[in-house]
């Protein structure tokens, strides 16, 4: 993944594997196939199950976008008409019902990924900070703060769900019944407010997952730094500022591509909380696409809107992963 | 890396009080935040049902186990645990075994089209799953058709699914893994004659226990909380927990005490499960992801 593990992993292959008389203290295995075939041999599964499951259906997925496909005709898909861009035309044409909606689709899902994936990695980071040194009680809050990651999805999404209740829920009691800072008890699950009810329980149910990773990515910061740092005079919050964070960048470098991109596709949240019509304010683009698909029947339009949406993170991520290497690179020397 | 002891201190020096009293102050917050939706799963599950029609109580007006008893037969919970525990667990077991060969292979071998493996199998990850749901299901209505295996609606298809999608994070993981177990180990039980098979399971795979068991951690909660494949295909026979908690909300009137006592029972095994073993997820991501 990042500069500095790739360095390392083809140095420590060349050192065994390598052709020089080092390579004598490694076995010589007799029959040349037997030691070239057994590699791919070892793969084989993962590879065909990888293409069975994934990169074939990708493909077709791209074909059925330039089908004009009915629900009559999906079941022999290969042989409906096709349609060249029109399914592309349809999804990109904001002037129109299904393109507008789209668009304002995806427009939330930017708006909540950025929101989401902010608040989890600041949360997952100060809290792993905060648990770096040993006090009391912290095996007990490290073990209670990764709860949410461990409680399958629609247990806990289900749980927010009720606590979201407009006339039995836990949060209109406090805020209008205890506290009484609304008016009357509002809608939290149809409406503006079923933006923020998303919100808060994709942070609650994705910052341990951060928490987790920069635990581990702290382990690897060397003692010595702090003691030399310690000894220079910084105090805690400059320790923190000055080699902390710093020495987190390549955690931080996959951490958050990988936050990003399961939270732009996030399905399981919006469909267990909304059920299966999301409401406008948080219509996630997975969401959108998947009734487009099978609430409507429209499959070529859906696998259109699904291409141009891996098209869209294939070019962000490829854009961050170019960015963020580069910068880092510099950020070495 | 496992040198450093877990949870090293930072520093030898004393924490200012600005830090202690910004920590408590955190902490205390964040508990708040992450116990809530604990406590009233715990609460409400324990409640009659009037408790949780009406107006929300913070404590219950009588404890009863009843939505427990009840949860057994208003939905046929038992069949959608059975159908989970059978997915899941037959997912994790072969996602973690092809992963470790995979991972083996990728560790120990140079070979032509190295690169392009890794880099494809973990693109995969990126994959919207929305985008091949519809695909994967005419491919296994079509393998049915054609050879009579029924892999749509069936437990078979929703494992063979699970799996994969575990397994690029696996195999990830377990290459960090296995490239920290020294080479020179595999390479002295190949001189005792072993293979390169007897290498991987009598050297390799007992010194990577933890990152093995990190890897099938994880395949276990991604098979048991998947909704979005569940939901198209399965049937009412092999439907799995997933989809068939949401029975409990398409009532006319929803038991929200017997839903907070589903979701508590089928949430404990996994739970538990997750903080026996955390430990060996933050080691196995301290020696794999995270390097």
């Amino acid at each position: 993944m990042t500069t500095t593990t790739a360095t390392a992993k083809t140095d420590g292959r060349t050192e065994s594997a390598g052709s020089t008389p080092g390579a004598a203290r490694g076995p010589r295995r007799p029959g040349r196939i037997r030691r070239i075939g057994l590699p791919y041999l070892l793969l084989l599964p993962a590879l065909v199950l990888e293409l069975l499951v994934h990169l074939v259906p990708m493909v077709m997925g791209i074909l059925m976008s330039f089908k004009a496909l009915t629900r009559f005709s999906i079941r022999d898909w290969g042989a409906a008409p096709w349609s060249g861009f029109d399914n592309y035309k349809i999804s990109v044409d904001f002037n129109a019902p299904a393109g507008e909606a789209l668009l304002h689709s995806f427009w939330v899902t930017c708006g909540f990924t950025v929101l989401s994936v902010g608040l989890c990695w600041l949360l997952g980071t100060a809290t792993a900070i905060f648990l770096q040194d040993t006090f009391r009680g912290r095996g007990l809050l490290r073990a209670l703060f990764l709860v949410p990651y461990a409680l399958p999805v629609y247990a806990a999404v289900i749980t927010w769900a009720f606590m979201f209740q407009h006339d039995n829920g836990l949060v209109n009691h406090v805020l209008h019944d205890q506290l009484g800072l609304t008016d009357k008890p509002s809608f939290w699950l149809i409406g503006d407010n079923s933006f923020i009810a998303l919100l808060t329980v994709s942070v609650w149910k994705g910052w341990p997952f951060a928490f987790l990773v920069v635990m581990a990515g702290l382990q690897n910061i060397p003692k010595e730094l702090y003691e030399a740092a310690a000894l220079d005079g910084a105090g805690m919050w400059q320790q923190i500022r000055r080699i902390t964070l710093p020495s987190l960048a390549p955690v931080n470098q996959v951490l958050v591509l990988v936050l990003f991109l399961w939270t732009f596709n996030d399905f399981n949240t919006p469909y267990v909380l909304f059920g299966k019509a999301a409401p406008e304010a948080a219509d996630l683009i997975s969401i959108h696409v998947y009734q487009t698909t099978f609430a409507t029947w429209n499959f070529g339009t859906g696998s259109a809107m699904s291409v141009l949406l891996l098209l869209f993170l294939l070019v962000v991520t490829g854009g961050y992963l170019l960015l963020t290497s580069r910068r880092r690179k510099t950020a070495d020397v | 890396m496992s040198s450093t002891s877990q949870g090293a201190p930072r520093s030898p020096m004393a924490a200012p009080r600005s830090f202690l009293w910004a920590r408590r102050i955190f902490l205390t917050l964040l508990t708040g935040f992450v116990l809530l939706p604990v406590y009233v799963m715990v609460s409400s599950s324990l409640k009659p049902l009037q408790d949780v029609s009406g107006t929300f109580r913070w404590l219950p007006s009588g404890l009863t186990i009843r939505p427990y008893i009840d949860i057994w037969s208003t939905v046929p919970l038992a069949d959608y645990f059975v159908n989970s525990v059978i997915v899941a667990g037959a997912a994790t077991v072969c996602s973690v075994v092809i992963a470790v060969f995979a991972a083996y292979a990728v560790s120990r071998y140079r070979f032509r089209g190295k690169r392009v493996f890794t880099v494809t199998v973990l693109s995969t990850q990126m994959f919207p799953g929305i985008l091949f749901l519809l695909p994967l299901f005419l491919i296994y209505v079509n393998i049915g058709n054609a050879t009579g295996i029924a892999l749509f609606g069936s437990r078979g298809g929703l494992i063979l699914t699970y799996l994969t999608f575990s397994l690029p994070f696996s195999i990830w993981m377990l290459i960090g893994y296995f490239d920290s177990v020294p080479r020179d180990l595999d390479e002295a039980a190949m001189v005792d004659g072993c293979g390169p098979l007897g290498a991987l399971f009598r050297v390799v795979v007992p010194a990577a226990i933890p990152g093995i068991v990190a890897v099938a951690v994880y395949a276990f909660m991604t098979a048991w909380g998947e909704v979005l494949f569940a939901s198209v295909m399965t049937n009412d026979t092999t439907r799995t927990l997933a989809v068939g908690l949401q029975g409990y909300a398409t009532q006319t009137e929803v038991y929200w005490n017997q839903v907070m006592a589903a979701s508590l029972v089928v949430s404990v095994p996994v739970v538990a499960g997750f903080l026996l073993l955390q430990r060996y997820l933050v080691a196995g991501l301290t020696a794999g992801a995270v390097k």
